[in-house]
């Protein structure tokens, strides 16, 4: 049952305050679903009880963070209250001498980085626009960037979390400490989770210490299959890089970044065992300022698909060769910036929305038949009319709807937006 | 059981993969746990996924409880049978089903053992980095279950960070594939929640793990200390300074004594020995460890050894390893315990520890994971004298206590089991269990796979669709939530 508007902006005011209450305007609209209502609980307590409102009254809820990512995902079926997590901006806690730290979920990862410097520590992950990005948002989407090759992604730097469900719930999972097997790993389940199960709150990570020194090198040929098997022989070695990166483009020559974080003195031997891996590939310096990242891709991106695509290390030419012969006959314009580990950023970018279409089928079958996947996060709002975003045929889809459905019977948090329409 | 229902099990697996025998059965009455028993109505070993599968359904459409197991080393009774049920032994799935070497992928069944993956990665220059004490016999699928950590899990992760894809067996007897050799996949991290479920979500039937690549180079120091404050100091000034370890144990001056007895690896006679294992690019690694040196030197080692060739590594690890069992050389009878705590609480724990035990009149050895914070006190006492196995539990239990109040876990890689679960409302509220329970209810809802185990009971999840609810024994006070 829906309540008038109202009503609800005042059950909401006396909930969380007043002045953070307001009624959502055209800005605020997710995908072109417009919402009604912005809400902004000041804690924990405050946004399970929003959720249990929510509930109550049949609405829908879509968390937001700092809205970096808020397109990903199918558009909406519903946006009812936009709940906000921007007044849940602390760090709660950095154990720096147990090199752990304890965040609310609106904190944005470059002010974690921020204080966690102080002690010259850091989270071990890049991932999308740092400065606006924040702990719950990169939590909900999985986002991490070229640092996984050493310190893996979100799932396994993540420790616990608190999570508020549509029923008024507040769980803790996880703990504070490293090693920990006591009971479900909640915190895998909520991560990349794309807010539909519950409300992350608060999260507490392991860390990592600021590297003394980095080094970065880029590699670069004529063709992407005279770098791949330099990739796969880096993979191969007992070189340890904290991040290797592959970027390839349209029209333009391929490169393949390396960075190594350590000891001066030691960073020079593996520079030294990296050159005896590439005989005959041209080699330079990066300033690690100058380490490519993934935001240009989103540049004008309004006639653009922006995948995430996941290969196996070993396919990755084989799935620039796909991209390759697939956008020639389309006239797209392509560029990737795939990780060692086969993940990676795709950038379609066409001239008429057919196009992009085509190419998404032809080239989900293509990665599909190398077991991997294709996402599709950024579209233009008619292309994402007609497809479904995330492309996954999945067995485990029954088991996906039914864990939502403990968690989450009524549809609350953003319906329609993740997997099989869950 | 009934017998058409044993007939059925038979007419699957065959006759060589089903027990019935009474006599026989008793081999499967526990785990690592020895003493909780349970004798099952029945053990089936199958020896494919489709037997595996097959089985469940049985179990399923009679409702009858089921129970993993893999090589039965666990310490928690996580295997531990269900009256009435039936164990489904995994020793015959143990074929190594994919090596890819280029993709750094192993596809394994689950009852392979541990080492074996490594074994059969070698040649290659890999290995597969989580490394529990019982590798040489314990099975992945287990690993699975239990997220089984090991001493090389401070830098390496656990098992949880090794394993990509999973195919199971729901206990509906349906076959889902979770993950799978790419990464990253669209759509809930069922995996992730489901390792470390300890058996009560399905059963894996092929499990892709990842291996890493050998380090150019290992190192291990060995240093000694006049106490374990001074060693505990060591280990916090070592992360401290940004170097992180393949692996840092300690152990006390009880569990260096056990371990002479049995393995005689040479360890210096002190309070406190630190095993600090360094690895990765050559260079690094001979500058870490100087610095390292320095560190152990200024916390007060009186004795620093660095090993000089992989037999003497080897031999400094055996003594580690071999510290539990070594026990049986100083006490006729001891528990195991295996808590957590942030690092630094690590000398005000070990403190208090010494305190419980004078106070209990029982001796705890002290042998662990100290990067980590991974406690293993080890409460020595003799089974023989009335009433000192009821002391050793509540010293255990006083202990385990004592590092959850200390902001740590009740368990860092053995699992809460059948041993825990009266922990578990130590460290989590009932919200916070009653929301675990929701995954428990999406995959098992009529509750049969491995039933009571890990929450604490009654959790009747079997009796109403949905979450938990006090049952009316409950509220009037009959049966206690404990």
């Amino acid at each position: 049952m829906m309540v008038d508007a109202e009503t609800l902006q005042a059950d909401l005011r006396a909930l969380v305050g007043a002045e953070h209450v307001r009624p959502a305007t055209a800005a605020d609209a997710i995908d072109g679903v417009p919402a009604q209502v912005v809400v902004e609980p000041g804690d924990a307590a405050e946004v399970a009880a929003v959720l249990r409102l929510a509930r109550d009254a049949g609405l829908s809820v879509a968390p937001r963070g700092g809205g970096s990512k808020l397109g990903w995902g199918n558009p909406p079926r519903r946006v009812d209250l936009i709940l906000s997590t921007r007044r849940l901006d602390r760090v709660v806690e950095h154990a720096w001498a147990d090199m752990t730290a304890t965040v609310q979920a609106g904190c944005t990862v470059a002010q974690l980085q921020r204080v966690l410097a102080e002690h010259g520590q850091r989270l071990a992950l890049d991932p999308l626009w740092p400065a606006t990005a924040t702990i719950g948002g990169i939590l909900a989407t999985n986002d991490s960037g070229a640092l996984r090759a050493r310190f893996g992604t979100l799932r396994d730097l993540v420790l616990g979390v608190t999570i508020a469900l549509p029923d008024g719930t507040l769980a803790r999972s996880g703990g504070k400490v490293v090693k920990n097997v006591a009971g479900y790993d909640l915190p895998k389940l909520m991560t990349g989770a794309l807010g539909t199960l519950g409300v992350i709150t608060e999260a507490t990570f392991r860390l990592y210490p600021l590297p003394s020194h980095v080094s970065c090198v880029r590699l670069s040929a004529s063709e992407v299959s005279a770098l791949h098997p330099v990739l796969l022989r880096v993979l191969d070695s007992t070189l340890a890089p904290s991040g290797v990166q592959l970027h390839a483009r349209q029209g333009a020559a391929p490169a393949l970044d390396l960075r190594f974080e350590g000891i001066a003195a030691a960073l020079d031997a593996q520079l030294e065992q990296l050159a005896r891996l590439a005989p005959g590939i041209a080699s330079q310096p990066l300033a690690p300022e100058a380490w490519p990242t993934a935001e240009p891709l989103w540049d004008d991106a309004d006639l653009a698909l922006i995948c995430k695509a996941s290969v196996l290390p070993a396919q990755l030419d084989a799935l620039v060769q796909t991209i390759r012969r697939v956008s020639a006959p389309l006239r797209l314009s392509w560029e990737l910036l795939a990780q060692a580990a086969g993940v990676g950023w795709l950038r379609l970018a066409a001239t008429n929305e057919q196009a992009l279409l085509a190419a998404l089928s032809i080239l989900r079958a293509e990665v599909g038949r190398l077991h991997g996947s294709l996402a599709a996060l950024h579209a233009p709002s008619a292309v994402k009319a007609r497809l479904d975003v995330w492309g996954a045929d999945e067995s485990a889809l029954p088991l996906m709807r039914r864990v939502k459905e403990q968690f989450d019977p009524q549809r609350v948090l953003n319906p329609g937006r993740f997997v099989g329409g869950i | 059981m009934h017998p058409r229902i044993i007939d059925e099990l038979r007419a699957i697996v065959g006759t060589h993969g089903l027990i019935a025998e009474p006599e026989q059965l008793r081999t499967y009455e526990c785990d690592g746990l020895t003493n909780l028993r349970v004798v099952p109505s029945a053990v089936v070993l199958p020896a494919s996924g489709e037997h595996l599968q097959a089985v469940v359904r049985v179990c399923h459409r009679e409702r009858i409880p089921f129970v993993a197991r893999g090589s039965g080393t666990g310490l928690s009774g996580g295997a531990l049978p269900v009256e009435g049920g039936v164990v489904i032994s995994l020793s015959r799935l143990n074929r190594i089903l994919e090596v890819d070497i280029p993709n750094a992928r192993v596809v394994v069944e689950p009852g392979v053992i541990n080492l074996d993956v490594t074994e059969r990665v070698a040649p290659f220059g890999y290995f597969y980095a989580p490394d529990p004490s019982s590798q040489s016999v314990c099975t992945i699928g287990g690993n699975v279950a239990e997220n089984s950590g090991g001493a090389h899990c401070l830098k390496y992760g656990f098992t949880a960070n090794h394993v990509l894809g999973l195919k199971l067996v729901l206990p509906d007897g349906e076959i889902v594939q979770l993950g799978g050799k790419t990464l990253d996949p669209p759509g809930y991290d069922l995996m992730g929640v489901f390792v470390g479920s300890e058996g009560t979500l399905g059963i894996a039937t092929e499990i892709t793990l990842r291996v890493v690549k050998r380090p150019e180079v290992v190192q291990t120091l060995l240093a000694a200390f006049h106490s374990t404050d001074e060693a505990g100091a060591a280990v916090s000034e070592i992360i401290a300074a940004g170097i992180l370890p393949a692996a840092i144990e300690m152990m006390d001056a009880l569990s260096i004594q056990a371990a002479e007895a049995a393995v005689h690896a040479g360890y210096p006679q002190c309070d406190a020995l630190l095993l600090v294992e360094l690895d990765g690019p050559a260079a690094e690694v001979a500058l870490s460890m100087e610095r390292v040196t320095e560190i152990c030197r200024g916390c007060g080692a009186w004795e620093i050894r660095l090993a000089q060739s992989e037999a003497e590594r080897m031999v400094v690890w055996k003594g580690r390893k071999a510290a539990f069992a070594a026990m049986g050389r100083v006490a006729p009878d001891y528990i195991v315990q295996d808590g957590v705590i942030p690092r630094t609480a690590l000398p005000r724990v070990l403190r208090e520890i010494r305190q419980l035990s004078e106070a209990a009149g029982l001796r705890v050895a002290n042998v662990f994971h100290a990067g980590d914070g991974n406690l293993h006190p080890l409460v020595l006492y003799d089974r023989s004298v009335p009433g000192q196995e009821h002391i050793a539990e509540t010293l255990a239990f006083d202990i385990i206590k004592l590092c959850v109040q200390a902001g740590g876990s009740i368990t860092g890689e053995h699992g809460v089991g059948r041993e825990k679960q009266k922990y578990m409302s130590t460290m989590y509220a009932e919200p916070d269990l009653d929301t675990m329970q929701l995954v428990r209810c999406a995959f098992d809802p009529q509750h049969l796979a491995n039933p009571d185990k890990v929450f604490p009971r009654p959790r009747l999840c079997a009796e109403k669709q949905g979450r938990y609810e006090p049952h009316p024994l409950e509220q009037a006070g009959v049966a206690e939530l404990f």
